[in-house]
């Protein structure tokens, strides 16, 4: 394999250049998934029948909790990937270990609050706006989780082999797919909550 | 558990059909146990990730599909030749036109052009391979296993019922109960991720991995074709993506999204359905007109006229593509506004398809004509194509739409745009790619029989659908009475059908017959070829180019015969690196297969279990450290020895 050493580790080779502009492409296959979503999600806000509207449901603390973990995670993961271009395995690790512990966080808070939601009889079956909310939080949700079980893979990856080309691109890889979560996540607190808190 | 959900009941033909899956099975297993060859199996094609036997096995389930969707298409027209008939009852005359088109579509058509795809795209730009090749075997097996989970749907708890497009509210638990409509999420949905793959699969590697000297506006036109579908497939597919999911919740969790009451929209179905839809027909479309190019300008013996407005219709194509798809539904209820502006971006599309059509009269203008079949069938395209598409204009006029909403006239415009539009271009390409792949050609005279036979019957099977439009035969109709006086014209396209069907076993007698009889291709360029793909030997070795070519003029190959300009730098042979096999793609496709099958019918346990065995093989895959291996650069130069003396390797 031949190592271009002009370029950072990430991007040595052919094939790491390739899977990065890769996910790129499918970052782009991300953008109208979620747009969809948010579209449905849209068309659904006032048909909420007989269930509870937006402004009845959502409570601003458990979200601003949940921004905060993911805001923060997303710098975070930045610094792992600042320590892996320095060649500092160790700090890599401890940044990664800190994003993967507050997805984690993230997770817990929002399935605290579908149970709450859940609890006060707000169902997926309840009505269309119910089900466009639990199927959009819930599919940016899964992706967090996915998120976390591959950071988790790669971690261990990283601790066995330490930073390869190979490990090196995963990390990255990672870090984009990581930053695109808070970016949908921007969307959701602002057009999803506070908009429905208004 | 309640075993009377899996069974189908009644009818002779689903106990034929499932006597004769059964017996293809046994079949099948038999066989290879016999011959020894599981072991073959396994190893060159199951664990395979050479995109040239990827591509082959495309094309083989296509042709597979092609005779499924087309026994369909019999029943079909055999059902409505005369009144009253009484072969399908109202049930499975439903579930039979679901599949026919589900089928034609998703798993004939695409795959078919994914499959060409896979063979020659690498070859085009000079490369040794796609950019990500396990991940182009994920993509096989996830539309493999999609397919098959559809088709097993016939005889165990029976097939999708609502049509193709599956509309809300009939094809809601409540109208459609019967795990049919649940086939149908997850199908299209296993082997749409699949597709969604290979959407970036193809854009990386087509944008990074071009030989020296390729630049975009010098690559060839099928390549620029599957370029811009690529990047369709990756803006429609994940609308497809979500619209299934919420079907899937919709029918297994009892979610809102397009119920009747609790504030569900059945609307909202329609449009996300058709904002994939709509782009969809301009995937299967756009890579033929990129094969179409290529056979034009080969046989014509000239440059393909206007290459930049060739590449810029296209461009303009897939973009309107995103903006035309509510005219699939003017007469529910949008409004006048809505209507006029879905009718004229749909309009609008005929101009950049008239520029492409015009391009290609200009190409065969004074050029030296040889009538092969891929030829003939690229010819009979034109005229065929532009019936289909001027009957699209006129449906586009919302207000005329009115009247021909729905009715055989609909049916009648969409097969005379799919069939020349996708069918014969696929069937063109086989035929010009197929000596590439195997080394030999396919024979010309029965080619021409078959090709005979499927263009005459054709417009002997649709054309009279046009007229029964206008007459007032509604589509997705199972029957009718003597006095409506819809039965001549009936009758006449069920004669034309029997003439498609004998075109497409004559198509298959010739490739058994040809793999027997046709001698052996020496000079690897059999139709004096234009691009790249010519330049190798064929069959081409595993590494496709011993020497990777440079690109100075859009037809490479032909500069180099016609002008002496080189295709390699004088280069010395290096070693190759090369992908290894592996079989975590196909094991990936079975635990995709079984956790959609479990979904099917509700069985959590299963469906939990192989969600997680998902996630396990994709932590396999990740941890896998095999980064392939070399091919040493003795070993290239004797293989190319070898080929050159003609021999097979």
């Amino acid at each position: 394999m031949k190592i271009d050493a002009s370029k950072p580790l990430e991007y040595s080779t052919e094939e790491n250049s390739n899977k990065i502009f890769g996910f790129w492409v499918f970052l782009g296959a991300e953008i109208p998934l979620f747009a969809t979503l948010f579209t449905v999600y849209f068309v659904m806000v006032n048909r909420f029948a007989s269930g509870p509207s937006a402004s009845e449901l959502f409570k601003i603390g458990p979200v601003l909790i949940e921004t905060f973990l993911l805001l923060s995670s997303s710098f975070t993961i930045g610094l792992a990937i600042h320590a892996m271009r320095h060649g500092y395995k160790k700090a890599m690790m401890v940044f990664m270990a800190i994003t993967l512990l507050m997805g984690l966080g993230f997770i817990g808070i929002e399935i605290d609050e579908f149970f709450t939601y859940v609890h006060e009889g707000a169902t997926l079956q309840t009505s269309g706006f119910l089900s466009s909310l639990f199927v959009l939080l819930g599919t940016h949700g899964a992706h967090v989780s996915f998120g976390f079980l591959w950071g988790a893979g790669i971690m261990i990856q990283l601790w066995r082999h330490g930073i390869t080309p190979a490990t090196a691109n995963k990390a990255f890889i990672f870090s984009l797919f990581w930053h695109f979560l808070d970016v949908v996540w921007i969307f959701i607190f602002s057009f999803v909550y506070l908009k429905g808190l208004m | 558990m309640d075993l009377d959900k899996f069974k189908v009941h009644g009818e002779p033909l689903i106990y034929g059909a499932m006597v004769s899956i059964a017996l293809a099975t046994i079949g099948i297993l038999v066989g290879l146990t016999y011959f020894k060859k599981w072991g073959y199996l396994w190893r060159e094609w199951l664990t395979t990730v050479d995109h040239k036997k990827i591509g082959v096995m495309y094309i083989l389930a296509a042709l597979l599909m092609l005779f499924r969707g087309g026994v369909d298409a019999m029943m079909m027209r055999l059902q409505t030749a005369a009144p009253e008939m009484k072969f399908l009852d109202a049930q499975h005359y439903n579930e039979v036109f679901t599949t026919h088109g589900l089928i034609m579509i998703l798993f004939m058509a695409m795959p078919f052009i994914i499959g060409l795809m896979n063979v020659i795209i690498p070859l085009q730009i000079g490369a040794r391979d796609v950019a990500f090749p396990r991940l182009n075997a994920v993509s096989f097996w996830l539309f493999f296993m999609g397919a098959m989970l559809l088709n097993i749907s016939f005889v165990i708890g029976g097939s999708p019922d609502a049509g193709w497009s599956a509309y809300f509210p009939l094809a809601s638990l409540e109208f459609s109960p019967t795990v049919g409509n649940n086939y149908y999420s997850l199908a299209l949905q296993i082997s749409g991720i699949g597709t969604l793959i290979t959407g970036v699969n193809f854009i990386v590697t087509i944008l990074k991995m071009r030989a020296p000297g390729m630049k975009l506006m010098k690559m060839p036109m099928f390549t620029w074709s599957v370029l811009i579908t690529n990047v369709i497939i990756v803006f429609a597919f994940p609308v497809l993506t979500v619209a299934l999911a919420l079907m899937m919740f919709d029918r297994l969790f009892g979610s809102q999204f397009f119920t009747m009451a609790n504030g569900g929209m059945d609307m909202l179905w329609a449009n996300l359905f058709w904002v994939w839809g709509h782009p969809e027909v301009y995937i299967v479309i756009l890579p033929a007109f990129g094969i179409y190019s290529e056979i034009i300008a080969t046989f014509s013996k000239k440059n393909l006229y206007g290459y930049t407005s060739m590449v810029f219709s296209m461009l303009i194509i897939s973009l309107l593509s995103f903006l035309v798809w509510a005219h699939h539904f003017y007469t529910m209820g949008q409004g006048a506004m809505v209507n006029s502006f879905f009718s004229i971006t749909t309009m609008a599309i005929a101009v950049p398809t008239g520029v492409k059509i015009f391009n290609w009269l200009f190409t065969l203008r004074k050029g030296r004509i040889t009538f092969t079949t891929p030829m003939l069938y690229t010819l009979a395209f034109i005229p065929i194509f532009t019936i289909g598409g001027v009957t699209g204009v006129m449906l586009a006029m919302a207000s005329a739409d009115y009247q021909y909403h729905n009715t055989m006239f609909l049916v009648a415009h969409f097969h005379y745009v799919l069939i020349p539009g996708a069918v014969f271009a696929v069937i063109a390409g086989f035929h010009y790619w197929f000596p590439k792949v195997f080394g030999f050609r396919l024979n010309e005279r029965l080619g021409k029989h078959s090709f005979w036979w499927i263009v005459i019957s054709f417009n002997v099977t649709f054309f009279p659908l046009f007229f029964l439009g206008l007459m007032g035969m509604t589509r997705r109709t199972y029957t009718y009475s003597e006095e409506s006086g819809f039965g001549p014209l009936n009758m006449l396209s069920f004669v034309g059908a029997v003439g498609l069907a004998i075109g497409f076993l004559l198509l298959v007698y010739n490739i058994y017959w040809s793999t027997r009889y046709m001698p052996r291709d020496t000079t690897s360029d059999p139709w004096d070829g234009r691009t790249l793909e010519w330049a190798t030997h064929s069959p081409m070795p595993i590494y496709n180019f011993a020497i990777v070519p440079t690109v100075q003029t859009r037809d490479a190959l032909w500069s180099a015969k016609q002008d002496n300009i080189p295709l390699y730098d004088d280069k010395k042979i290096t070693k190759i690196h090369m992908p290894s096999n592996t079989g975590k793609p196909f094991i990936l496709g079975v635990i995709f297969f079984i956790l959609g099958f479990s979904l099917v019918f509700s069985l959590w346990i299963p469906a939990i279990l192989s969600g997680i065995g998902v996630i396990v093989m994709l932590a396999f895959m990740s941890f896998d450290r095999d980064h392939g291996y070399y091919i040493s650069a003795e070993e290239v130069i004797a293989t190319e020895k070898k080929l050159k003396r003609g021999e097979t390797v």
